[in-house]
């Protein structure tokens, strides 16, 4: 039995219940036994000092690649989960796109085993929405959702075939999972390796149009709205998506959407001297893209945040750019990313920022957790949205480096993750 | 001290006062070529590998020449009969290289980025002899010294760039080289080859080329390669002439008598007739010759002080 622990005077913030006040919160027997006032430390309780400090549900991170199995030298569940948990994370999503892909469910089980195992962030498979992620025949969503999967997606290739999405999102309603889709046309993407604009142009690098994304974000809207199902967008990163995606909520359209960090903070720019830990997929966009992602997040057009957590081996971002892999790693360095970017310009207010980072992605993906309702799951973060921090790759508990914020100055850190009532990380400096 | 830093990778950046100096330099260098002993001994005792990671005649030459003719040794790596067809990464190739104590490297690759990617991570000077479609500046150098010799001073001279500009590096070094010189650039050719944010380049856009032709008074002619119809952006070469081929027909039509520029390698019939390419106009051959002494001064100025503190080891003088 793990010993009850009392968090004391932090600032509650949890929307799920419209909290906001300084107090204590007690978690017993892996749930949260009592919520806000002074609550008396029972026998035997840690006690965790947290004035000064938010506490709020378990951040929940639905776009992770922890690389197991297959690239257990880029990434492994242990270490992604691990990395989670240090950046302030208690769940996250891996996606399927591993070697083998995990597309049944001995691989699902396999994956979630790991995740248990390793003790840190709990870890919820992905299953892909077809077999081999081949854009073909359909995988067993319900054998892998009875393995623990709750999701699909063909995450890092779209499903290109139109009846084959359409076919997912009906089949998924028997399970009540999203479908969840990377958004690109390939043939007008191909060969593209950063936002197609002047920067593209200048650098002589082959353009990734908006449109690439937009199109397939339309396409599945109203595949959604003709199926009733639910299609959960992923790391959008054009303005003209988020139009998108708010037309098919107004028409009430079961979609629901995420947006990375990295897609809030930096710009095509970061692409200038061919940086290749600036490279992912979808690329980094203008200016006027960062703003209207960001006025999307605000109005709850986009009701996520994530990182789409990409580790890449050094050897393999060490090359020409148009070679390099696409992605970034994203946990330890999210919540200091969002609170910089959008809480301290005021984008979102402080319970804004908990409800898309932990009671949204809980709610979009039906996960327990993303509330400090008494007798909900023990999954807590505590962080100081103040404490200023420089970003050391060589510092993470992820085996990737692949970060473009190497060196950055940023605001907001987390101190102490729990999980089922027992902390997982905990900052030491 | 030196001019130009420690390497070459584009003109995207220089100064007119670099680029300036850099074809005043050139200039005076034309006539040791055109001499019976054709050396000098500006560069004895450096080593100058020639990395070529893609098929070229022209621009490997010229550099090979530039180098023999200023007296350093040089070596020709080529792609396809070395440790690259092998799977050596770029970056081990290259401190491979710089191993062996090497004084420069001239880079050709395919890829764009990879010669600034090679001059980040080694000592050596290294000069781009052709990144992907980024830039090729020594080319886009001897083409303004092509121009320059004909019009004095490129300022207010109204250049015209036609054809593939999407896929071309040699596009987007005279594009920048241009501007920095005062020139009024333009580009012209099917939109389907033409940077989407082509306007934000600062560049006037000409849909048709009769239109550019009657607003130039230099085209620069660019090579169209054929993959480009196998990839679907033109429907096909024979079209490709038809409508934009740079022909007699059209520059008798001009009111000026337009210099004409190209690259090379041509596709005569293609983007440029014979009768122009072989015409009285055409600056094709002076560009070749301008070349050499491009890649000359370019050498001796990213060399800077190295030769000469080589000279005085060897208690000579350059």
């Amino acid at each position: 039995m793990t010993a009850p622990l009392l968090i004391k005077g932090g600032r509650l913030v949890d929307p799920s219940q419209n909290l906001d006040a300084v107090g204590d919160l007690l978690l017993q027997d892996g749930k949260v036994a009592a919520v806000g006032g002074t609550i008396a430390a029972p026998a035997g309780a840690q006690v965790v000092e947290a004035k000064g400090l938010v506490v709020s549900p378990g951040m929940i991170d639905v776009h992770v690649h922890l690389r197991e199995p297959g690239r257990e030298d880029v990434e492994t569940v242990a270490t992604g989960a691990h990395a989670a948990a240090a950046g302030g994370f208690t769940a996250v999503c891996a996606m399927p796109n591993t070697k083998p892909v995990t597309d049944n469910q001995a691989t699902v089980g396999f994956v979630k085993r790991q995740g248990e195992a390793a003790g840190f962030a709990r870890v919820y498979p992905y299953g892909a929405i077809s077999v081999g992620q081949q854009g073909e025949t359909l995988a067993e969503f319900g054998e892998m959702v009875a393995a623990g999967a709750v999701a699909v997606s063909d995450d890092g290739k779209p499903v290109e075939n139109s009846h084959l999405m359409r076919t997912a999102l009906e089949y998924a309603l028997t399970f009540g999972i999203p479908v969840v889709e990377h958004c690109e046309v390939m043939s007008l993407a191909h060969g593209g390796s950063m936002n197609e604009g002047v920067v593209s142009a200048r650098l002589g690098l082959k353009g990734i149009p908006a449109e690439a994304e937009e199109i397939d974000a339309i396409r599945c809207i109203l595949l959604a709205k003709r199926t009733g199902g639910h299609v959960h967008l992923c790391h959008l990163s054009t303005k003209g998506s988020v139009d998108l995606v708010r037309w098919g909520k107004a028409q009430g359209i079961n979609v629901t959407a995420e947006v990375c960090s990295h897609h809030i903070s930096l710009t095509e720019d970061a692409v200038e001297g061919y940086n290749t830990n600036a490279k992912m997929n979808p690329p980094l966009r203008t200016r006027a893209d960062v703003e209207a992602l960001k006025e999307g997040l605000k109005d709850g057009t986009i009701d996520l945040l994530v990182t789409d957590h990409a580790p890449h081996h050094y050897d393999e971002k060490e090359r020409e750019f148009a070679d390099a892999p696409n992605g970034i790693v994203g946990l330890e360095t999210a919540l200091g990313v969002n609170i910089t970017y959008l809480l301290e310009p005021g984008v979102l207010s402080l319970s804004q920022l908990v409800d898309r980072m932990s009671c949204l992605p809980a709610k979009v993906f039906h996960l327990p957790g993303g509330t400090l309702a008494k007798g909900s799951i023990a999954d807590v973060t505590v962080f100081d949205p103040k404490r200023a921090w420089t970003v050391d790759p060589t510092k993470f508990k992820s085996k990737g480096r692949n970060t473009p914020y190497g060196g950055h100055q940023l605001r907001g850190r987390a101190i102490c993750t729990v999980v089922g009532g027992k902390i997982v990380h905990q900052l030491v400096d | 001290m030196s001019l130009l830093g420690k390497d070459l990778i584009g003109l995207a950046g220089l100064s007119r006062e670099q680029i300036t100096t850099i074809l005043d330099v050139a200039e005076p260098l034309r006539e040791i070529s055109e001499r019976t002993i054709k050396k000098v001994p500006t560069l004895r005792g450096m080593t100058v590998v020639n990395l070529f990671f893609e098929p070229s005649t022209r621009t490997r030459i010229s550099f090979e020449f530039a180098e023999k003719r200023m007296s350093a040794d040089t070596v020709n790596v080529a792609a396809s009969a070395s440790s690259i067809s092998k799977g050596e990464t770029l970056v081990d190739t290259a401190r491979n290289l710089e191993a062996m104590r090497i004084d420069m490297v001239v880079v050709r690759h395919g890829s764009s980025g990879a010669a600034r990617f090679l001059a980040e991570r080694i000592k050596s000077n290294v000069i781009n002899a052709g990144d992907g479609t980024h830039e090729h500046p020594t080319q886009g150098l001897l083409d303004l010294l092509t121009l320059r010799q004909r019009f004095g001073s490129l300022e207010g001279r109204r250049v015209c760039i036609v054809g593939d500009v999407l896929h071309s590096r040699v596009a987007r070094s005279n594009i920048w080289g241009l501007k920095a010189l005062g020139a009024d650039v333009a580009v012209c050719g099917p939109r389907s080859l033409l940077p989407n944010a082509i306007d934000e380049m600062g560049v006037t856009v000409f849909n048709r080329v009769e239109a550019a032709i009657e607003w130039a008074e230099a085209l620069n002619v660019l090579r169209l390669q054929l993959e480009r119809m196998q990839a679907g952006y033109i429907p096909s070469l024979r079209e490709y002439n038809r409508v934009f081929g740079v022909t007699s027909a059209r520059l008798k039509a001009a009111p000026r008598e337009l210099l004409i520029l190209h690259p090379g390698p041509m596709n005569r019939g293609v983007e440029i007739d014979s009768d122009v390419a072989d015409g009285p106009h055409s600056v094709i051959l002076d560009q070749v010759t301008n070349g050499v002494a491009i890649r000359m001064a370019v050498l001796y100025l990213l060399a800077g002080n190295k030769a000469a503190l080589a000279d005085v080891a060897k208690g000579g003088a350059a």
